[in-house]
């Protein structure tokens, strides 16, 4: 137990990581409408350019800006392949996931992980987010506001705030428009083929850069990181819709119920871990069953609630 | 206005199921003409519609609106130009969306979305008067989700975002055939006020004879891919039910009008 609550800080600060991813996420599978799954290789993306740039000793806040590019162009990769060349959105995302494998691997020099010196204290410094600052913080070394919860607080609750006012514009309304009712949009002059590439672009330019938070964090990239990333992604958005959506109708209170639901999703998952000592390779059976669960629940309800009389109910004449 | 000139439309071509849906069909509207459609099953209306609307690209043929030969524009170009109601109650609005949400879309028909906000204080005054006009109370209900209102509902404030800003042309689809016939009257009668208003040029498909020959200056009848019919003016303003089917006989040749267009 104590243990676990020693895992606390950062379990939170992965979830607020991945809750960006889980943001992304939100944005295509909840207001375009389509299940996004280049999510998987982009979020790699990110994390490789991120730590191959700064590397070569590039700017930290440069090298987060260059992953958020690359993650869009990934994402105006699968909106092409389906507007264009009118592949199914699911495979379009499968292809483009697919060929990132290769472009990752790529970027990273052909290795399947790359390393951020950490131990070189200067280079520590300039990090903006690491997994060493959780413990600095508690020994007191460092400042609470270098703390990623803090850090990554702050970065999520500024990518909220953009995407707040960005689907509050004509242009937002109209990629909402576009996703609740095709039709709807195009009859309103809306180009609907270029909203979903805008959609994508802009969802996976912040997976990527949850990404980049990410390898920051653990201080590597490597080509599997994002394995499995769009059901964590699923995972913080249902789970969050789950707790809040009675409470939360405002849109940025909606996006920071993803962001909680993502954290809840880690600390549960930790609790897994350090409780029962469960072997760790099992973890993505758990969250594998856990989303499906999630998600046949409402479908369960519709149709318990469908059926219009009970079998041997009274008959009211 | 409107002139479309000889358009061709074959689905499915060279499979079993080919269906030549507009077999060379011209049509010409004036400015402010109101013609109703008519027609059985499969006779072409809404292909007539949607191919003035640009769902699909015609085969042959050409189609302009105005000055403006859209024949090759896809539908969101065109929708600069057309105001349109479809028949399910579902499709003309985002269900989403708040009712003043999808007005603001509406008043921003074929302009450029920027990044400025995407609805004002003064729009959501002027959408307050607006509403009164539907007699539905909606203008109490500014915010509320568009999928909480009621199939009628729906499709007065899609006839309302389709005319919010004044269309060259109005194409309606068969926009009352989902709707119980008290509701049906009245977005009828609300269809009227607003194409009278506004001097509208519409194109309104219907499955009624009665509304076919009762609304519009201009009653046309589709057959087969083709225009089998269009009575204008004073002929028009003397038909009867009757008449027309009598007039369909001679035209097509057969009598298999009366149930197909009777129903329904």
């Amino acid at each position: 137990m104590i243990s676990f609550i020693g895992t606390l800080p950062g379990a939170i600060s992965q979830g607020l990581i991945w809750g960006i991813m889980a943001i992304g996420v939100y944005i295509t599978y909840q207001i375009l409408d389509i299940a996004d799954l280049t999510v998987d290789g982009s979020f790699c993306t990110g994390g490789a350019v991120f730590v191959v740039l700064f590397g070569s000793g590039a700017n930290v806040w440069l090298a987060l800006f260059a992953a958020l590019l690359a993650g869009m162009a990934t994402g105006i990769a699968t909106g092409l392949l389906h507007t264009v060349c009118g592949i199914p959105a699911i495979l379009a995302g499968i292809l483009t996931q697919l060929g990132l494998w290769s472009i990752n691997l790529a970027i990273m020099g052909m290795k399947a992980n790359v390393a951020i010196n950490v131990t070189n204290p200067e280079n520590l410094d300039k990090l903006l987010v690491s997994l060493r600052f959780v413990q600095d913080v508690a020994k007191g070394t460092r400042p609470f506001t270098r703390h990623p919860i803090f850090v990554v607080g702050l970065f999520t609750i500024a990518t909220i705030a953009v995407l707040y006012w960005f689907f509050g514009t004509e242009l937002g309304a109209s990629l909402r428009a576009t996703g609740a009712n095709q039709n709807m949009a195009r009859a309103q002059g809306i180009h609907t083929e270029r909203n979903k590439v805008l959609g994508l672009m802009l969802s996976n330019g912040l997976v990527a850069f949850s990404g980049a938070l990410l390898s920051q964090y653990q201080s590597f990239a490597d080509a599997s990181m994002g394995k499995g990333a769009i059901v964590i992604g699923l995972a913080a958005v249902i789970i969050g819709q789950v707790l809040f959506s009675k409470l939360f109708h405002n849109f940025a209170l909606r996006l920071l119920a993803v962001s909680i639901g993502s954290m809840i999703y880690y600390v549960v998952i930790q609790a897994v871990v350090s409780l029962s000592g469960i072997d760790t390779n099992y973890l993505k059976l758990i969250s594998a069953v856990i989303v499906a669960i999630f998600l046949a629940i409402p479908y369960w309800k519709a149709r318990s609630f469908s059926k219009p009389v009970k079998k041997g109910g009274k008959v009211h004449a | 206005m409107l002139d479309i000139k000889n358009i061709f439309k074959t689905f499915n071509a060279g499979t079993v199921n080919e269906k030549t849906a507009l077999n060379d069909v011209s049509l010409c509207l004036k400015d402010g003409d109101f013609a109703t459609v008519i027609g059985g099953n499969g006779a072409g209306k809404s292909t007539l519609l949607n191919a003035v609307a640009g769902v699909w690209m015609v085969d042959s043929g050409s189609i302009s609106i105005g000055d403006t030969d859209v024949t090759s524009l896809p539908e969101h170009k065109r929708a600069r130009y057309i105001g349109r109601v479809f028949q399910d109650p579902m499709m003309g609005t985002a269900a989403t969306m708040q009712i003043e949400e999808n007005l603001a879309l509406a008043a921003r028909r074929g302009k450029a979305r920027t990044l400025r906000t995407g609805i004002t204080k003064k729009e959501r005054e002027e959408y307050y008067e607006l509403l009164k006009i539907l007699d539905l109370g909606l203008e109490e209900r500014l915010t509320s989700k568009v999928g909480l209102l009621s199939g009628g509902q729906r499709q007065a404030l899609t006839l309302l975002m389709a005319t919010l800003q004044k269309p060259r042309l109005l194409l309606l689809d068969e926009h009352t055939a989902a709707l119980d016939p008290k509701t049906a009257a009245k977005v009828l009668d609300t269809t009227e006020r607003i194409v009278q208003k506004d001097h509208l040029t519409t194109l309104m498909i219907t499955h009624n004879m009665r509304d076919a020959i009762v609304h519009g200056n201009r009653l046309i009848m589709m057959h087969e891919g083709k225009i089998a019919l269009d009575i204008s003016g004073e002929a028009k303003k003397k038909l009867t039910v009757e008449d027309l089917l009598a007039k369909f006989g001679q035209a097509t040749g057969s009598d298999e009008a009366d149930d197909k267009l009777l129903l329904g």
